[in-house]
């Protein structure tokens, strides 16, 4: 099994949750997470003093897939989530060793 | 039933006077919505409740003490009759005394809380009371009685229609000193000198506030003629009194572009109120165009003072000096150059103009000295400040034990430290230790 970990834009997340359902994997773990790559920091004013935002809102999907679908899955998710500007965002694949689902207590791939 | 004229124009002045005197009443909320807006969340309850606690501090000590020194018959400096309202006659300025008392007591209430937006975030709850509890019952009303209750000032011909001295240079002044006894909010200025942003955490708040104050405004200077019957007046208050405060939003939204870039929606609010005060004093003896005047040059004053003060590390949370004060001032020596006849730029010669600042100076002598010796009694005693790990903290879970926003709590180290480090705050405290041995 794999987990795709993705951090994309927020504005992205409903094009990219419409990709996966359509691709048969609706099932996902969000967060709303602050972070940036190389993309500029964000300049904004209160009462004449400007100050920097550099902790930019991103959101992160984790999915945990068996190993053959992982590419699809992350061809998906990058498919929906390019701009093409910086700040799109990254996705990174990790092995998984077990999963349970624990309604039913099933083991690994029966409970993905 | 058979009515007499007298009675039909005691009714319809009574009328007006509460009317009125519930707008003014219902600023408060304009106030603690504007406060709110413009300060942190974490400091939301301290705020809310210090705003509730001021007026009913006031209701009761402008009762007790408060209106006797200001309207009492006395002599040149305060009042000494009508001591818990005993002894007074049934009408004033042709009202029932307690409605006057009333709407007395709304500009009261209204003059007392103008210290809390300049003191925000990191004043001891108790201290604040005990600032409440004096300049209601006693800074306030004695400047009170020598422009309106018959004082030197009055005598002398001083002008303040509905308060720029009166109300808001006093809450001004006192606002000023207290927020330089207490010191910058940790954080607010570097090393270098330099001011760092402390951004307020809700704009529609601060413009709810905003609404409520203008709309409010409407009671406080038309209410100011104390007669439903002066139709004219009151009219002519009311569109004097929109006009400056128009006048100062477009002044200020045009002037943060020119020096930002951006057209900034806190220092339109603050446009706004500036206008409104610096109109307060002139609005009943002032044309439209010079209401329009009046509103520019003090919103323009408003923008370069929140700079200023800035610069010259005084930490003012909500801008309460630079439309308090500086429009406090100002709207006071506006009646000088703009009255009708009076005024300087219009024929009336130097004469207005020198009363007013000499009403000016001397209720800054007042309030300074009072403010100052005040603080300085409440830093001594029960101390002024809180301590920086409550201050970092929040006051509300220091003094109050709950969050404004308890959906919505602090959860991690940083948040709490204000993006400081543990090391940062440990030299905040160390510090802290050195200077109270």
């Amino acid at each position: 099994m794999k987990k795709i970990e993705a951090i994309i834009r927020p504005e992205r997340l409903p094009a990219v949750r419409a990709a996966l359902e359509e691709i048969g994997y609706p099932g996902m773990t969000l967060s709303e997470v602050k972070g940036h790559g190389k993309e500029a920091a964000q300049t904004q004013q209160w009462r004449g003093v400007k100050f920097e935002i550099e902790l930019l809102p991103k959101i992160k999907i984790e999915i945990v897939a068996i190993d053959d679908d992982a590419s699809i899955i992350v061809s998906a998710i990058v498919r929906a989530a390019r701009t093409g500007e910086s700040g799109d965002g990254k996705i990174f694949v990790l092995p998984v060793d077990g999963a349970i689902r624990i309604r039913t207590g099933d083991r690994d791939i029966n409970a993905i | 039933m058979g009515v007499t004229t007298a009675e039909m124009v005691t009714a319809i002045n009574t009328m007006w006077v509460l009317v009125t005197g519930f707008l003014v009443f219902f600023m408060q909320l304009g106030f603690g919505m504007l406060e709110a807006g413009l300060i942190r969340v974490k400091n939301i309850t301290n705020i809310l409740i210090k705003n509730i606690l001021d007026f009913c501090i006031a209701s009761i000590v402008y009762w007790m003490m408060g209106y006797a020194l200001m309207y009492g018959a006395g002599n040149m400096l305060f009042g000494t009759t009508f001591w818990f309202l005993s002894g007074i006659p049934a009408t004033t300025a042709g009202v029932p005394t307690l409605a006057y008392w009333f709407f007395q007591l709304c500009f009261a209430g209204a003059a007392a809380t103008i210290v809390a937006g300049g003191v925000a975030e990191r004043t001891k709850f108790i201290a604040y009371l005990l600032y409440s509890v004096v300049v209601s019952t006693f800074i306030y009303p004695i400047v009170g009685h020598w422009i309106w209750g018959g004082g030197f000032l009055a005598s002398m011909g001083m002008l303040d229609y509905a308060g720029s001295s009166v109300v808001h240079s006093v809450g001004g002044w006192a606002a000023l000193i207290g927020t330089m006894m207490l010191g910058p909010r940790i954080g607010k200025f570097n090393k270098d000198g330099s001011a760092n942003a402390i951004v307020g955490h809700s704009m529609p708040l601060a413009n709810i506030g905003l609404w409520v104050l203008w709309m409010g405004w409407f009671g406080f200077n038309p209410g100011s003629s104390l007669s439903g019957m002066q139709v004219g007046l009151n009219a002519s208050v009311a569109v004097n009194t929109n006009a400056a405060s128009a006048t100062g939003a477009i002044t200020c939204v045009v002037l943060s572009k020119i020096m930002t870039g951006k057209w900034d929606l806190g220092m339109t609010t603050n446009g706004v109120l500036a206008g409104l005060v610096a109109i307060t004093a002139p609005c009943g003896y002032v044309s439209i165009a010079s209401s329009i005047v009046i509103g520019a040059i003090g919103a323009t004053f408003c923008y370069f003072a929140v700079g200023f003060f800035d610069k010259v590390h005084v930490d003012d949370p909500v801008g309460a000096l630079p439309v308090h004060l500086v429009n406090g001032v100002w709207g006071t020596i506006s009646i000088g150059l703009f009255h009708e006849t009076k005024g300087l730029l219009f024929g009336g010669g130097f004469g207005q103009l020198s009363v007013q600042l000499l009403g000016v100076v001397s209720v800054a002598a007042w309030v300074v000295t009072t403010a100052t010796a005040l603080f300085w009694v409440i830093k001594h005693t029960v101390g002024l400040r809180v301590s920086a790990r409550e201050e970092l903290e929040g006051l509300d879970i220091g003094e109050h034990g709950m969050s404004s926003y308890p959906e919505f709590q602090i959860t991690t180290p940083s948040m709490i430290l204000d993006g400081h480090s543990a090391e940062t705050l440990a030299n905040i405290e160390r510090a802290e230790k050195a200077t109270r041995k």
